[in-house]
């Protein structure tokens, strides 16, 4: 029996695993410098991450901490007891013959993840998070015909946490907020800098698709390869599609590893490198097991930083933001943090700053092409700048003009009148730049005289400019209505 | 334990190695005769032992997150059959040219 796929009513369920690089100045199990990205091929490895005979692991303790550090965040327990396990496969990005990494007892287990995806707040578990090591990187040469591979071994022993989402999704949208939303607490924490372009912070999905009464239930699928937000929502959207329609066709699903192509726009079968699941689990012998103390795992719950979530809550509660001027603000943690360093103890001062910082200051940032959380004046200055705005000592564009010319260090209130920026009270100077507009715009004059009062506002922007920015335009719109009286 | 002909394939297929039939043949008989020695472990009565993944009693064995200094490069190629390009060179494995650019 075949149905058109508009009279089968179908429910997706979605469930992520996301591999994140752990921040770490070191490897997992050996002192090589952990940085890969930048350093020459083959620079930062020994005996251990190359996988030698007899070399012996040693786990680094911060990437245990910053893992623990990880589940807190995500509400997960954390057993007081934990192995480290091999995963066995052949492959020659790994040079052991097998990856450290735990299977039945992981580090932190039952979280769940809180995140807003299309206005709505949604929870979805978390199974668990757990610690492996990451492989070296193949480069491939064709040589003559023949295929070579060329090994790095640099990322070999990367510290890597896993952290398994319970398939709680049920759209690809919430497929990608929920990422969105991992990365940012991964980043507030410290725990990695969730650079998918960088490989830093990568996802697979798994996707299934039922109808929802229940009658066709197709099998779970996987999906690989997805190197970003954005391809992980298309992804799945092409998945979700060609599930149903599979479905509607009365044909069933097999399970399987499908790989997204992002130049083609489609999922398509892998042929899996081992042929079962077959990785021979098995404790690491070379590593003695883990016992996590209580006190051990309150200390690092007393360190956690306040998540985003409750920072943007916070933000709205105590300053009076708005939601989406919060939401900005909250992004990411140095962002925040420079807000209310900015702020300070001037909590009525909030708002402007909120909205100089995310207009002006981030524009200047733009402008200037700094990174993210490299900002073009100090927090104390913007708070001074707002200051001399809210006094009236400042108009907007001699803020503006303020803002570009500030260097650190210095007062805001000291730059603006060496750049003779401070707003002018004195109508004789305002006055004289008035008249002189007026006798620079006859036609503008006709037009306000003749009844067409709009005609002010390009008179006043050019008095404004004549002051160089200094005229408050109350009091520039006051003297041409004056002056045009008479 | 008698293990058959498709045990020993799936092992061989997993450990990366092609055997011959006589050698099947072997490898099924002597790894037969290794999970019988191993098997009379579970005569023992273990009930009263906690299960335990490590027999050195040593718990939290770690160290601090510093860098040290790596091999040279003299070093990490020492027994390297063949270098390119500061890397490793070895022969593609089937399937694999699609893993990374
Ligand atoms: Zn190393």
């Amino acid at each position: 029996m075949t149905l058109a796929a508009t009279e089968l009513e179908f429910r997706t369920v979605i469930g992520l695993e996301v591999h994140a690089q752990v921040l770490t100045q070191s490897k997992m199990f050996c002192s090589c410098s952990a940085e890969y990205a930048s350093a020459p091929p083959n620079t930062h490895v020994c005996q251990v991450c190359m996988g030698l005979p007899g070399a012996l692991p040693v786990i680094n303790r911060s990437a245990i901490e910053s893992v623990i550090r990880t589940g807190l965040a995500l509400g997960c327990t954390i057993p007081p007891y934990c192995k480290l396990d091999r995963k066995n496969y052949f492959y020659p990005d790994l040079p052991k013959g097998y990856q450290v990494s735990q299977y039945d007892l992981p580090l932190c287990v039952d979280g769940q993840l809180t995140f807003t995806s299309e206005g709505v707040e949604k929870t979805a578990g978390i199974t668990r998070v757990h610690i492996e090591e990451d492989t070296g990187r193949l480069l491939h040469r064709d040589e003559g015909g023949a295929s070579v591979s060329l090994v790095d071994l640099n990322r070999s022993g990367v510290p890597l946490m896993e952290i398994v989402g319970e398939p709680d999704l049920t759209s690809p949208v919430e497929a990608r907020d929920y990422l969105i939303a991992l990365r940012q607490i991964l980043r507030y924490i410290g725990a990695s800098t969730g650079n998918m372009e960088e490989g830093a912070f990568r996802c697979d999905a798994n996707i299934s698709t039922r109808t929802a009464d229940g009658s066709i239930v197709g099998e779970k699928v996987e999906i690989k390869n997805m190197n970003s937000f954005r391809a992980v929502e298309r992804a799945l959207i092409y998945e979700e599609e060609r599930q149903r329609k599979l479905l509607a066709a009365g044909e069933s699903i097999p399970q399987e590893t499908r790989g997204w192509v992002d130049a083609r726009g489609v999922t398509v079968s892998q042929r899996t490198k081992e042929s079962a699941h077959d990785y021979r689990y098995f404790p690491e012998p070379d590593l003695p097991p883990l016992t996590i103390e209580a006190s051990f795992v309150d200390s690092v719950q007393a360190a956690l930083p306040e998540l985003p979530a409750a920072r943007k809550a916070r933000f709205i509660e105590s300053f009076g933001l708005g939601a989406s001027d919060a939401e900005l603000l909250t992004l990411e943690r140095e962002t925040a943090d420079y807000f209310e360093v900015a702020v300070g103890s001037t909590t009525d001062r909030a708002r402007q700053i909120s909205n100089w910082l995310l207009n002006d200051v981030f524009g200047l940032q733009r402008e200037r092409g700094l990174p993210f959380d490299a900002f073009p004046i100090e927090a104390q200055q913007l708070n001074q700048i707002v200051e001399l705005v809210e006094a009236g000592d400042l108009t907007g564009s001699g803020a503006k003009s303020l803002l570009a010319g500030i260097e650190p260090g210095e007062n805001a209130r000291a730059v603006a009148e060496r750049l003779n920026l401070l707003a002018v009270g004195d109508s004789d100077v305002i006055r004289a730049a008035a008249l002189e507009t007026l006798t620079a715009n006859p036609a503008a004059v006709a037009d306000y005289k003749g009844g067409k009062k709009a005609a002010i506002g390009r008179l006043m922007g050019d008095t404004i400019r004549a002051t160089g920015g200094r005229g408050r335009p109350d009091t520039v719109r006051a003297i041409l209505e004056e002056l045009l009286s008479e | 334990m008698a293990l058959t002909l498709a045990d020993v394939d799936h092992v061989a297929t997993l450990a990366r190695l092609g055997l011959t039939d006589a050698e099947r043949e072997r490898m099924r008989d002597q790894l037969s005769v290794i999970l019988d020695h191993i098997g009379e472990l579970a005569e023992l009565d273990t009930d009263s032992i906690p299960p335990t993944a490590s027999v050195t009693n040593m718990t939290n064995v770690w160290r601090d997150d510093t860098v040290q200094p790596s091999f040279t490069t003299d070093q990490v190629f020492q027994n390297a059959p063949r270098v390119a390009e500061g890397c490793f060179v070895v022969r593609t494995p089937l399937g694999g040219e699609g893993d990374e650019a």
